[in-house]
Parts: structure tokens; C-alpha cells; sequence
């Protein structure tokens, strides 16, 4: 295989692999601002303080993602942003409000305080939201129609659910007691919503896509990825019935979010297969939408070194602030 | 309007919001730093509140300069596809070594260096600290390399009208990159310069000192009075630069209309795109030709030699004078500010209170000095977006004008909140002093009894 071969997909795995850790990082910050509605003013500083030390980092795997859109594939960033124009003005408003909310809710004045609040679920409302248009824009290539906007419209739902029980899961790991005991409950509220979204996403995708149809529903490759929803579904069964037993509250603590980290995956691997080779489905594969193999040789160089080493580091910012959440204090 | 108008002012809003960010931030990251190695070396509590007090606004201005550089990573998409099309190979590479090197590396340590005191050793915290700080500024580096390309752009080759690298050494380091960078390195301590003295006056004029004020204020006027004499110096010398690289910038920028020998300097006047000429002008005879030539009689050539390609000469003609004239006024206040300190022993409170008033009123000068300096530099390189080689009409969106308003009336509204809170939190900061609860265990010792509720 020559380098004009390779190298654009080498570049769309560390894309994808960007973007899979971005909806799970953000993914679990932004679900936590969405249960943030509903809970007590101590509920909320705790619920924050949970996600302090991380949400800057977190969202820089959005930066990275797009990042490497534009870096590997320019001439399917700007198709793709111009085609969610306006989903991705959206996203940004809500991704703003609620990054300076974090600040701002805890240095204003006091009286401001509920409208900082306001605005951090708000923000995380209108982003988890607008990341679910875009993706169900994006795996319809973009078709146009009262159908697809309906589509857009349930998968904007369904992935601020993905997202609410990804935070759930996230604050029973980090949290103890009744707010621990809340986030169960809400975690149960978000289940029926995230299956759902995910049936609908299974079985909508192979109807508006001929492409993707074949792919799925053909013999033997039926059978050869049989794994991934049978996987998927087992994963959301056990996630399910742990969310009924003490255990969750105690040493399985962890086991709801790597549950939701399985699914994720699981539901990233899927729809990879149904898009590749296309970056914009039936329209443009990799290889036309790469950058020149120069361009690409000299930033691989680059994301060689750097990208073990980001990844060193994130997990070392984790790891220091590892356990149960305390309050937040600048130290 | 139409469109290309639209998405240049959307695409303006968000960068001029967005440079209000980091330009604290790169500079303020290295002070922090300081106060830390200060407190450490003369364990001065002092030193500590400022490092405290300061992180506070350093978390806050970070937050707003990772949200807003967040929406121009997607708006190079949204608002010029052309230009990724076309120049992607180069541009490309530059955002992205952006990201993985420096993006990453601050955002990632912020967390530690603002939460993980008391969890990590003094040591792996004042790595963390230092990594932050080293982020911002190499962050800086590509953002500039980058930009730098745009004005002065060297070592590629255009193949069908599609921008190849051919030589990344000449790319990266490109004539306008050295000038460019220690400008915008410059202009970023004088922010924090006279922020950190701004807010310092203004806590003396509201009678909120706290231990730390009057250290802080000697710090920020020091900062200033070393700093502005190398940033005139160093912006000489990027004004030479464009001269030989873009005569077409600096002939609107100093309102030449007409190639001539022995220009005046231009104190002030009326550019008139109609008749093109001054009017009102008001001139030092042979002063712009002395130092852009450092000749009286050296020839600088007019904007009439660049018709049809020039900027538009009345933005870049006043907003070259207003950051110049705020230059200026640094160099006036943080002399005369160290002088006046000096002579009343480093006592806070003995500075005269109209000083204070300047001071204060003198807190964000450096924003208005680096935005008029953008302004300057950019709408400069107009009509193009690659200086020369590509127009910027040619790389414009196809989105339908009427959804680019819309979302620039959303951004603007936004923006001009986020500022008005920005401030005003700052203000509240200023004056509610900082709690001294936060203070971890092995720092807190009973140097500092005022112990007031967590905010």
C-alpha cells in the first residue's frame, strides 16, 4: 500500500479515535450539567466539583477531533460545516454558556448564582442536543425532508439521554451517599430513552442508507457482526439490572460507567463500519477528501510523539484526582 | 449586507473575543509562576494570596479563551471552506501541532495546577504550574507561525490553484513570524502588566488592600516600565518588516496616498477613500520617512501604486494611532507610576489618589492596544486571505446570508454579556478580597486569621 493509501486511513482511525474519546469524556461532563436539574444548590456544587478538574481537557478531544478533520481531510471540513451550519452555531452557544458557567457560578455574586446555573444546563442541554442533529445529519449524509429532520429531532434526545446516563453512571462512581443514591434513580430515568435511541438509530441508519443496508443485512456478514449488538444489548441488560442492586452503591461503583464506556464503543465500531471508507457517506471517501501525503507525513510526525504522551498525561490528571469527589477548592 | 461581509464580521467578533483571553493568559501564566517561586523562596504569605487571588482569574480567563477558541476551530470550517480547500496542507498542519503540542498540554495541567494542590508534591505542582504556562505560549507560537504564513507566506508551491508545502523550516519560520511573536509575546505582558496594577489601584482606591496589593502593584509597574521600551523597539522593527514584505499595509496604515520622498508623519488627519487624500491632516514634516526608512528623504510608496489591492486606509489609519497612542500612555504611566512608588517607599497608600484613577482607568489597556493591533494587521492583508496568492471573496462560504446574521446577532449578543460579566466578576473579586479558608493545611498558619466563607 502506498502512503496516499495509508496514511488517510491512519489519520481517520486517530479521528475516530478522537471523537470516541471526546463523546465519552464531554459525554459524561455534559450529562452531569443535564442532572443538574432538579437537585439542591449543595447537589450542584458537588456535582460540579466532580467535574472540575477535567472538563477543560475534555473538551479539547472536540478541538483535536475537528482538528483532525481539517488537518487530514480539508476538503470534507468545510462540506461538513457548512452542512451543519447551524447545529454547529448551536452547539457552540451551549458549549460557551455552560464552559464560563463553571467559572462564573462560583466567583459572581451570590445573587447571581441561579442564572449561572441556569445557564451551565442549559448550555449542556443545547450542546448534547445539538451533537445528536449533527449525528444523525451526518449518517443520513445530509438528506433533506420532514422524515430526516423528525430523525435529527429524536436522535438529538436520544443522545442527551446517551449522555444523562453516562453522567448517572459517572456520579455513582464518584459520589457517595444520597447524591449517589439520585444519580441511580436518574440513571434509570435515561435507560428506556438511550435504548430506545439506539434501536432507532439501528434501524433507521440500514432504511435511508441502500449503502448501509447491504453492508448489515447481507450473508455472511450478518452473522459476523451479530457480536456487536448482541454485545451492545447485553451490556445495557446488565447495566439495567445493576442499577436495582446495592452493589452499585458500593465495590460496583465503576461497573455502570465501563458498562456505558462498552456501549459506546460498541455503537462507535457500528456505525464505522457502516460509513467506511466514506467521510461523507455515499459522497466522498478518504481518499479524495485527504490532505496532500506531505502535509500528512509531517503532522503524522508529530501526532506519533504527542499523542501517547497526551495520553499519558490524561490519564495521569485522572489518576491524581482518583476516587470519591471531595469539594472543590482552588489549592 | 452580503454574505462574505457577514461571515469577515462573525468571523471578527469571535477572534476579537477570543484574543481578550489568551493575551492575559500567556503572560499571566509565567507570573504565576512567579509569585509561587517567590512565596516559596521568601515564604512571604503575601505572595501566596497573590498566587491565589491571581489563579482565580487565571481559571476564569481560560474559560473563556478555551470556549471561544473551541467555536473558531469549527468557524475556519463553517465560514471559509475555501481556504481549508485551498490551503489546507499548510494551514492544517500549523492547527494541528497547535493542538496536540500545546492545546492538550494546558488544558490537561490546568486541572492539577488549579485543584491539585495538596494532592500532588510542591514539586510535581509547580511543574504542573509551569507546563500550563509553557502551553499558553507555545499555543502562541503556532497561532502566530500560522498567521504570519497568511501575511508573508514562503515555502510552497501552488499546484492548480491548491497550496503543496515544499520546504516546512521556511513555512514555520517565515519573514513576519519573529517580528509577529515577540509583538504579541510584548503585548501580552503589558495586559498583565497593567491589569495586575489596574485591579491593584483599584483595590487601594476602595480601601481593600490586602497584603498582597502592594506587592502585586510593584509588579505590574515594573513589568510595564521593562516591557513598553522593548515593545516600541520590537514594533519598530515588525513596521520594517512589513515595509519591505507589504509596502501596501504600511502605506494605509500611515496614510500615503502618493509615492513620495520626505513623507510626514501623520499626528492626525482624515483619510478620504473618494478623493484619495488626507483631509485635516495635521503632520510632522519628514517624520514617517525617518523611521520607516531611517532616511528624512527615504521614498515610501503609495497606496496609489496598489490599486485595487490595498485595504481600506480609515480603519488601519486610526486603529494604527489608537495602539500606538496607548503605547504611549503605558510608557508615561509605568515610568512615572515607578518613579511616584519609588519615592513614597513602596507604600501603596501613599500613592496620590488621580494616579490611582489613571491606573485604574489604564486596567485594560492592553486589550484595547492588541485589538486595535489586529485590527490593523489583518484588515491589512484584505483584500486577500493569503497575502497576495488568495482573496478572500474566493474562499467564502455558500451559506445563505440571512442564517449568517442570525448567528452573528447570537454570537455578538453573547459575547458582549460574557464580557460585561467578565469584568464586573472581576471587579467583585477585586473587592471581596480572597478567603483565606482555601489555604491548604500546611500553608495556613495564623499569619492570616480573617477567615471567611468559601465562595
Amino acid at each position: 500500500m502506498s502512503a496516499a493509501e495509508w496514511m488517510p486511513l491512519v489519520f481517520l482511525g486517530l479521528m475516530g479515535l478522537a471523537l470516541l474519546i471526546y463523546v465519552v469524556l464531554d459525554g459524561y461532563d455534559l450529562g452531569v450539567g443535564l442532572l443538574m436539574l432538579g437537585a439542591s444548590e449543595e447537589q450542584q456544587d458537588r456535582m460540579v466539583a466532580s467535574i472540575g478538574p477535567f472538563w477543560d481537557a475534555n473538551e479539547t478531544w472536540l478541538v483535536l477531533g475537528v482538528g483532525l478533520l481539517l488537518v487530514a481531510f480539508p476538503k470534507a471540513h468545510g462540506l461538513i460545516l457548512q452542512a451543519l451550519y447551524l447545529p454547529v452555531a448551536l452547539m457552540l452557544l451551549g458549549l460557551m454558556l455552560r464552559g464560563v458557567a463553571f467559572d462564573f457560578r462560583v466567583k459572581a455574586q451570590a445573587q447571581w448564582k441561579p442564572l449561572w446555573n441556569a445557564a451551565f444546563m442549559g448550555g449542556s442541554a443545547l450542546a448534547a442536543a445539538a451533537q445528536g442533529w449533527m449525528l444523525a445529519r451526518y449518517i443520513t449524509g445530509f438528506a433533506e425532508g420532514w422524515a430526516y429532520t423528525a430523525f435529527a429531532a429524536v436522535i438529538a434526545l436520544a443522545l442527551a439521554a446517551a449522555y444523562a446516563l453516562l453522567g448517572a453512571a459517572w456520579l455513582i462512581m464518584k459520589m457517595e451517599g444520597e447524591l449517589q443514591a439520585l444519580a441511580v434513580r436518574r440513571a434509570k430515568l435515561a435507560w428506556p430513552a438511550v435504548v430506545l435511541g439506539l434501536l432507532l438509530v439501528s434501524l433507521i441508519t440500514p432504511m435511508v442508507s441502500p449503502t448501509v443496508a447491504a453492508r448489515w443485512f447481507s450473508l455472511p456478514e450478518f452473522i459476523a457482526l451479530l457480536p456487536i449488538p448482541l454485545m451492545t444489548a447485553l451490556s445495557l441488560l446488565a447495566l439495567r439490572g445493576l442499577l436495582n442492586s446495592h452493589r452499585v452503591l458500593g465495590k460496583l461503583c465503576w461497573a455502570p460507567f465501563a458498562l456505558m464506556v462498552v456501549v459506546m464503543l460498541l455503537g462507535f465500531l457500528g456505525l464505522a463500519y457502516s460509513l467506511f471508507p466514506f467521510v461523507i457517506i455515499d459522497r466522498m471517501t478518504v481518499w479524495q477528501a485527504a490532505a496532500a501525503s506531505d502535509s500528512l507525513r509531517f503532522i503524522l510526525w508529530g501526532a506519533a510523539l504527542t499523542v501517547p504522551a497526551i495520553l499519558g498525561y490524561t490519564v495521569f490528571a485522572y489518576r491524581v484526582f482518583w476516587g470519591k469527589s471531595g469539594e472543590l477548592k482552588y489549592a | 449586507m452580503d454574505a462574505i461581509v457577514l461571515a469577515r464580521m462573525q468571523f471578527a467578533a469571535n477572534i476579537t473575543f477570543h484574543i481578550l483571553f489568551p493575551s492575559i493568559n500567556i503572560a499571566l501564566g509565567w507570573m504565576l509562576l512567579f509569585f509561587r517561586w517567590r512565596w516559596l523562596k521568601t515564604q512571604d504569605q503575601a505572595w501566596l494570596q497573590a498566587y491565589r487571588f491571581w489563579t482565580k482569574v487565571f481559571a476564569l480567563s481560560f474559560a473563556l479563551g478555551v470556549v471561544s477558541g473551541i467555536t473558531m476551530s469549527f468557524q475556519f470550517g463553517t465560514n471559509w471552506p475555501g481556504f481549508m480547500e485551498k490551503a489546507g496542507n499548510i494551514a492544517g498542519p500549523l492547527l494541528g501541532y497547535e493542538v496536540l503540542t500545546a492545546f492538550f498540554l494546558e488544558a490537561s495541567f490546568l486541572g492539577v495546577m488549579l485543584f491539585g494542590h495538596g494532592r500532588v508534591s510542591e514539586r510535581v505542582h509547580a511543574w504542573a504550574t509551569f507546563l500550563v504556562a509553557f502551553g499558553t505560549t507555545l499555543s502562541a507560537f503556532w497561532i502566530l507561525s500560522l498567521n504570519s504564513w497568511m501575511q508573508t507566506p514562503q515555502g510552497h508551491e501552488i499546484i492548480n490553484g491548491e497550496f503543496f508545502a515544499k520546504d516546512w523550516w521556511a513555512i514555520i519560520f517565515n519573514p513576519s513570524l519573529p517580528y509577529r511573536l515577540s509583538h504579541k509575546l510584548l503585548a501580552s505582558g503589558l495586559t498583565v502588566a497593567f491589569f495586575l496594577a489596574g485591579v491593584s489601584a483599584w483595590q487601594m482606591l476602595k480601601g481593600k488592600t490586602q497584603a498582597s496589593t502592594a506587592k502585586v502593584m510593584r509588579v505590574g509597574l515594573t513589568l510595564g516600565a521593562l516591557l513598553i521600551p522593548l515593545q516600541i523597539f520590537v514594533g519598530d522593527q515588525h513596521g520594517l518588516n512589513t515595509l519591505a514584505h507589504q509596502p501596501a499595509k504600511v502605506a494605509a496604515m500611515e496614510g500615503v496616498w502618493q509615492t513620495e520622498k520626505g513623507a510626514p508623519l501623520l499626528l492626525f488627519a482624515w483619510p478620504n477613500a473618494q478623493t484619495r487624500s488626507n483631509d485635516f491632516a495635521l503632520a510632522i514634516p519628514k517624520a514617517a520617512s525617518l523611521i520607516l526608512t531611517h532616511d528624512p528623504e527615504g521614498e515610501i510608496r503609495g497606496l496609489n501604486e496598489f490599486q485595487g489591492a490595498h485595504p481600506p486606509v480609515a480603519p488601519l489609519f486610526f486603529g494604527f494611532r489608537i495602539m500606538v497612542g496607548l503605547g504611549v500612555l503605558m510608557l508615561a504611566f509605568s515610568w512615572l507610576g515607578l518613579w511616584l512608588y519609588r519615592r513614597c517607599a513602596w507604600r501603596i497608600e501613599a500613592l496620590p489618589r488621580w494616579f490611582l484613577w489613571g491606573l485604574t482607568g489604564m486596567t485594560f489597556s492592553g486589550w484595547l492596544a492588541t485589538v486595535a493591533g489586529w485590527y490593523v494587521t489583518e484588515i491589512a492583508r484584505q483584500p486577500f486571505i493569503v497575502y497576495g496568492l488568495l482573496r478572500t471573496a474566493d474562499v467564502a462560504s455558500s451559506t445563505p446570508a440571512p442564517m449568517i446574521a442570525a448567528t452573528l446577532m447570537g454570537y455578538v449578543t453573547l459575547y458582549l454579556g460574557l464580557i460585561v460579566a467578565y469584568i464586573s466578576v472581576i471587579k467583585y473579586m477585586a473587592e471581596k478580597g480572597l478567603p483565606s479558608e482555601s489555604v491548604p493545611s500546611s500553608a495556613a498558619t495564623s499569619l492570616n486569621p480573617h477567615r471567611s466563607p468559601q465562595s
